[in-house]
């Protein structure tokens, strides 16, 4: 699933901490590539977590090594300030510095990294966030999507070796999230700086994110790549309307005649609606399990456009009247949910040949 | 005119306010992030001044810096002479004094910047001093003109604590509001007029570039 040429980085995270109604106890050792979501309900302890890896917070124990660098041991009393960690931390709000204007805001932590082996050039990052026309304004004038993204640039400059995301998008409005959404899917394409990416909303994590970390009750529930762990539907929180699956695929070709694109998968393929960057390119999709029904006969005269024969794996139970049913075409994992009593008449099995029909297929994260 | 009170008093009055600006900053930063339970104990030790009357901190300060009191007999024996009716008395009595006037507004400025910039610099690399100047200082600008103006104002209009610890010294503690009083009591209300004009027109001055300078400030954000 690696898009570029990301260098891992190793990461090795334990904290302990204890509150008045919360408890966090996280102990964690990844390899971290392009961006990792850390994704949980509110109130599961994300932010704190990433407060104590940046040096914000103290915890009752805590180790944090990265990269072979240790910058929190509680058991030898080694506690590296956070200015001094090169981690760099975007909030929820964009928190830039109203005295400085965007030009000064951006220099701000260039000025003070003293990290010379990858250091980003201003004109670079300037380029890539498009701040272009910004430079001159007060933090004050801006938009709160651009704020943001002066915010991510700000973070960028500082040469960091990873860069923590909060929620990045949680204040802002659709029309914006959708626009900075789109830069740091750039920047995961063209940068190498690891992100950990923290969100309670899983369509921005199913779109940026390669690894998945579930947090839940101040505690670490599912770990993994992101295809995988979106398929660990036991999970109540990963079983909810939004359960689905997500899926690289192929671009192929396009139809102009009726505007769809063909995407190869690894056994069947897959028209979507618009046209999406250079034949042969990777793309993700997402398909929401409540977006697919099943069939034991492949549906003649359907305005369904995509139906694929595909095999059952598993049929899991909810607690709802609803079963959610795992079946894989090739290597692509899908989910469906269907009622209990369909599923029945259906009377489906593992190993059963079936047909599924999807009604909507989302694109995430054109790569072009 | 003899222009020596005033000057005596704005040379106490800037001197105090310097010394207020280093530790009024340090203890309205301390108050404004302390969870501490010694807070509430600081504050009104820091808010004494405002509701005692002058004459009551004056009698505890000339106790405890004349020559047999805890202070004062420490610095006679160090330096021969006394703290009381000096001049160096009187900039310690006026930093008690005018401490208030220094902490509460640069106290208010803090809390209500809050952490959020702050440590937004910290995670871009500032070490704590860097970010206090680069981000805390200038966001905080109006808090400090108005500790730098008020306590300014309020030392060089004082005349309790003065009285009762520098008393009246030509050139080392006659200082303007004593000038004035004395003046009166010897019935020469010309020369207690221009006095008491230059100080009104100083003071009135001063007020009015402190608002006139946050009203420009507050418009800019």
């Amino acid at each position: 699933m690696t898009r570029s040429a990301t260098k891992n980085s190793t990461l090795s995270i334990r904290y302990q901490l204890k509150r008045a109604a919360f408890e966090l106890d996280v102990d964690l050792d990844l390899s971290m590539q392009g961006v990792t979501g850390l994704f949980g309900p509110s109130g599961a302890g994300k932010t704190t977590l990433l407060r104590c890896m940046a040096g914000l917070e103290k915890s009752d124990m805590g180790r944090l090594v990265v990269d072979g660098t240790v910058w929190e041991d509680s058991s030898s009393g080694m506690y590296v300030a956070s200015h001094k960690r090169q981690i760099a931390y975007v909030f929820q709000e964009a928190r830039l510095f109203p005295h400085l204007n965007v030009s000064r805001n951006l220099e701000y932590g260039q000025r003070r990294s003293n990290n010379d082996d990858h250091k980003l050039d201003f004109d670079r990052v300037v380029d890539l966030l498009e701040l272009q026309d910004l430079l001159d304004r007060m933090p004050a004038t801006l938009s709160g999507g651009e704020a943001q993204r002066v915010a991510i640039g700000r973070a960028l400059l500082r040469s960091p070796k990873m860069i923590l995301m909060d929620e990045p998008l949680a204040a802002l409005d659709d029309a914006r999230k959708e626009e900075v959404l789109s830069y740091i899917e750039r920047l995961h394409a063209e940068l190498q700086t690891p992100i950990i990416y923290v969100s309670h909303n899983i369509d921005e994590i199913c779109r940026v994110c390669d690894q998945l970390f579930v947090l839940e009750e101040g505690r670490i529930s599912a770990q993994g790549e992101l295809q995988s762990v979106l398929l660990q539907t036991e999970l109540p929180i990963l079983a909810g309307k939004e359960a689905g699956s997500v899926l690289i695929g192929k671009i192929r070709d396009y139809d102009e005649t009726f505007d769809l694109t063909r995407i190869e998968l690894s056994a069947a393929q897959l028209w979507v609606p618009g046209q999406f960057g250079k034949s042969s390119s990777e793309i993700r999709l997402r398909v929401r399990a409540n977006d697919v029904s099943l069939c034991l006969e492949r549906p003649l005269k359907t305005s369904i456009l995509n139906i694929i024969e595909v095999k059952v794996m598993r049929v899991q139970d909810e607690t709802t009247g609803s079963v959610l049913v795992h079946f894989c075409s090739g290597t692509d994992v899908f989910l469906s949910r269907i009622t209990r009593r369909s599923c029945t008449e259906l009377a489906l099995k593992s190993g059963m040949k079936i047909f599924a029909q999807l009604k909507s297929v989302a694109v995430k994260n054109p790569l072009s | 005119m003899n222009l020596g009170p005033l000057w005596l008093s704005v040379k106490l009055a800037a001197i105090t306010t310097l010394i207020l600006l280093i530790v009024g900053t340090a203890i309205a930063w301390w108050l404004a992030n302390t969870r501490s339970r010694a807070k509430p104990v600081v504050q009104s030790l820091v808010a004494l001044p405002i509701v005692l009357p002058p004459t009551v901190m004056g009698f505890y300060l000339l106790v405890l810096l004349g020559p047999y009191g805890a202070i004062g007999s420490w610095w006679v024996e160090l330096t021969g002479s006394a703290l009381t009716f000096s001049f160096l008395g009187l900039v310690i009595a006026s930093c008690f004094y005018s401490l208030p006037f220094a902490v509460q507004p640069l106290q208010s400025a803090f809390e209500s910047l809050g952490r959020k910039e702050l440590e937004a610099a910290r995670t871009l690399g500032a070490a704590p001093i860097d970010a206090f100047f680069s981000i805390v200082v200038p966001l905080s600008a109006p808090g400090f003109l108005t500790a730098i103006v008020l306590s300014f104002a309020h030392t060089l209009g004082e005349f309790g604590v003065v009285l009762m610890v520098g008393g009246n010294i030509p050139g080392e503690t006659r200082l303007i509001s004593i000038a004035i009083y004395d003046h009166v009591e010897s019935m020469n209300y010309a020369a207690a007029h221009a006095l008491s004009l230059t100080l009104l027109g100083f003071a009135f001055s001063i007020l009015l570039a402190m608002y006139w300078l946050n009203r420009r400030w507050s418009r800019h954000d």
